[in-house]
């Protein structure tokens, strides 16, 4: 589904990624970790299209297309969805015109026509329910005055409304109180389906005693370091990433 | 030239000599020392009886250079040298406006009314679709119009000034001062006719007022008009004046508004201008508030060529408030330019100010805002805001907030901020599959939200919601509806 090959990537000429592989088959969940400075939100930037980011050597393909060649929008319509790390306010646009807008989008890019306003509004309810998104919050501007916890609450509502096929949570449990992160992961469950996939980023294992991942990769330096099942996450819980570094080294 | 208007005495400036200083004064000035009789035969005594003083003071000035500190960012005498008609021997302008605009603010029960270059058309559409859109009886005045109370007078200020003399003559000019603006000295030399909007006291009238103002010419053509407005103790009124240009000609316009508010009154006053790349406006509104009068002005500028706005307010009676709030969008070589004052004079009065532009393309902004406290305005409460987006790197926006205090014990603020759209808020959206097209659109629109919002009128402000986001998607060459436009 999706297949990262030998990826380097710079930001104001500074390199941070230097040769990322990965595949992502469907309805695996891969867990990505490493410490502050790794490379973690560089890697989930270039894979949206960040134009801050430039790409300096390698591939990614999606579904058998490349990725690296579509517009920020165009990833987002063919199934790639962030989950943003620091979600941005943007006063001014409500949360039903922006998600009408995206919405209607993503229905045009298949060839479906617009959804009516009762429509419209009917789905809204039906994902709010999902993540337990307060009616007042919908009614509000996007982000604007949410709590931390609002806001990641407020990412996997975007999520159910636009059932992305490929979902990047990028440091989704940051800011989190335990209840918050509960709900947010078990919403995030009930939006998967044996096709769906997802690349979770964090640096802690709390998230993944409610998001299992089926593979963790840890980061180091731009590059993955050391791959493996479940079980790497609960040994960085007690032993720290140290180890891993020491092997590199 | 239109022969048929020529003959018949549409005048042309004369003797203009390019590049010469003053020169763009001079053909005014001749062209009044020739027509002098002419302006006043076709207008009241009262207009009349301030002409000679007008004429003083605008030899006095001549045109502003862009060395004066107030018209430092529109250019005026180069605007007022070319040659524009005027139609000061009154002759009858070939339109019907009824016919002609067909537009309204829909869902807006407003009683609606008609300024053809400076000339009052009486009556309501409504009532005038039963005469086949002739202008009935020939009168000038809708006292008798069943949309507004009887005891208001709305209609041609030259009309109103011969029926009630002493009321037109108690007010005119007393606000707009000949000696210190030379577009304002012009305008009073010139303008011969116009509207008076009298609300005697206590009277509250409860259907907007919508005054529709088109500029129709033949020719290059130069209209002043007049507009005078009072509103006495305790009464309360909206005017809603919407600016619009029906040819492809070059329009100058100049405008004059006083307002008295007397004390205890409301005005809501909302300008919408909806013109052509070619119309020249210069508009110089004269806001007077006595004790705890309330007082809304909304200027917004959705399609334009070059526009001056001045607004001057004075807050003379404790207790009053005013809500000065303005937008524009502009884009190509569109300029729009600002300039407010805003007196308070005495304690305990309110000022809020806020301007929001949006330039595309090649546009110019200005916004030059000025709040004076003078001594003794204790309690003084004033909040003054400037913001502007720049869409492209060769928009220009020009910004000068200034504050002046001489008392002590006030509360005011002011802020200006020039900005482009926010790229994380972009990414944000485009993320989400909406294309970048839309993605700033969205923003743009959000933008100017707050300045919509400012709106009291429901149906206006959900008109100018959708308004702005078609001027944002280009869909609006000119005004969005209305017959004439399209």
């Amino acid at each position: 589904m999706l297949k990262i090959k030998d990826l380097h990537a710079s930001i104001n000429g500074k390199e941070i990624l230097k040769g990322i592989n990965l595949e992502v088959k469907p309805g695996e969940v891969h867990a990505l970790m490493g410490q502050y400075g790794a490379g973690k939100s560089t890697l989930s930037n270039v894979l949206v299209g960040h134009p801050a980011y430039e790409v300096t050597k390698g591939s990614v393909t999606y579904n058998g297309k490349d990725l690296l060649a579509m517009s920020p929008e165009d990833r987002a319509h063919e199934g790639l969805f962030l989950s943003f790390q620091h979600p941005v306010e943007i006063p001014g646009v409500s949360m039903v015109n922006f998600m009408r807008a995206a919405v209607n989008e993503h229905r045009k890019y298949k060839g479906l026509s617009a959804l009516t306003a009762s429509e419209f509004l009917k789905l809204m309810r039906e994902k709010r329910a999902i993540v337990e998104l307060d009616n007042k919050l919908a009614n509000r501007s996007v982000n604007e005055g949410f709590s931390g916890g609002e806001k990641k609450r407020n990412e996997i509502f975007q999520m159910a409304m636009l059932e992305p096929t490929f979902a990047i949570l990028d440091e989704t449990d940051s800011g989190l109180d335990v209840d918050a992160l509960r709900v947010v992961a078990e919403g995030f469950n009930k939006l998967r389906t044996p096709e769906t996939s997802a690349l979770v980023i964090t640096h802690y294992h709390r998230l993944l005693d409610y998001i299992k991942p089926d593979i963790v990769h840890v980061l180091y330096q731009g590059r993955i370091v050391k791959t493996a099942g479940p079980e790497l996450a609960q040994e960085i819980e007690s032993r720290g990433f140290d180890w891993i570094k020491r092997e590199v080294e | 030239m239109n022969n048929n208007h020529n003959k018949s005495g549409l005048s042309t400036p004369l003797h203009y000599r390019e590049g010469q200083g003053g020169g763009a004064a001079t053909q005014y000035i001749d062209l009044f020392a020739q027509c002098e009789a002419m302006i006043c035969k076709h207008s009241a005594e009262a207009l009349n009886s301030l002409r000679a003083k007008a004429f003083e003071n605008f030899k006095r000035l001549g045109f502003p250079t862009r060395k004066v500190e107030a018209y430092k960012y529109t250019d005026v005498s180069k605007l007022f040298a070319p040659d524009y008609g005027l139609n000061l021997n009154r002759l009858d302008i070939p339109v019907n406006p009824y016919d002609a605009f067909k537009c309204d603010v829909p869902n807006m029960s407003t009683a609606l009314y008609f300024v053809v270059n400076d000339r009052f058309y009486t009556a309501t559409s409504d009532e005038l679709q039963t005469t086949n859109g002739n202008r009935p009886n020939g009168s000038l005045v809708a006292r008798s119009s069943s949309s507004i109370p009887d005891n208001i007078l709305l209609g041609s200020l030259k009309e109103m000034a011969e029926l009630h003399p002493d009321l037109v003559a108690k007010y005119y000019g007393k606000l707009a001062d000949t000696g210190k603006d030379a577009v304002v000295a012009l305008n009073t030399m010139l303008v011969q006719d116009g509207l008076l909007l009298y609300v005697p006291k206590g009277v509250v009238v409860e259907k907007p007022i919508q005054l529709v103002n088109i500029l129709r010419a033949d020719v290059n053509f130069m209209v002043n008009r007049r507009v005078l407005i009072v509103v006495e103790e305790g009464a309360q009124v909206r005017l809603l004046m919407c600016d619009h240009a029906m040819d492809k000609v070059d329009f100058l316009a100049t405008q004059v508004i006083e307002a008295h508010v007397g004390a205890g009154a409301t005005l809501d006053l909302y300008e919408l201008e909806e013109t052509t790349t070619s119309t020249h406006r210069f508009s110089h509104l004269y806001v007077q508030q006595e004790a705890d009068s309330n007082v809304l002005v909304g200027g917004i500028t959705l399609h334009n060529g070059l526009t001056r706005n001045t607004t001057h307010v004075t807050l003379a009676g404790s207790g009053a408030s005013i809500n000065l709030c303005g937008m524009a969008i502009a884009d190509k070589k569109q300029h729009v330019d600002n300039n407010t004052f805003i007196d308070h004079r005495v304690s305990d009065c309110t000022s809020r100010e806020l301007y929001k532009y949006v330039l595309d393309d090649s546009a110019t902004g200005a916004f030059a805002g000025k709040v004076l406290v003078r001594e003794g305005a204790q309690h003084t409460s004033s909040e003054q805001t400037n913001r502007n987006l720049c869409v492209t790197r060769e928009a220009r926006m020009y910004t000068q907030p200034q504050l002046e205090i001489y008392a002590d014990d006030v509360k005011c603020s002011h802020g200006a901020t020039v900005g482009q759209l926010d790229e994380n808020a972009l990414f944000y959206m485009r993320q989400r599959g909406i294309s970048e097209r839309e993605a700033r659109l969205l923003l743009m629109f959000a933008f100017v939200g707050d300045v919509v919002d400012s709106i009291r009128l429901e149906a206006l402000r959900d008109r100018l919601h959708l308004l702005v986001e078609k001027r944002f998607r280009g869909e609006m060459g000119k005004c969005q509806g209305c017959a004439m436009c399209k």
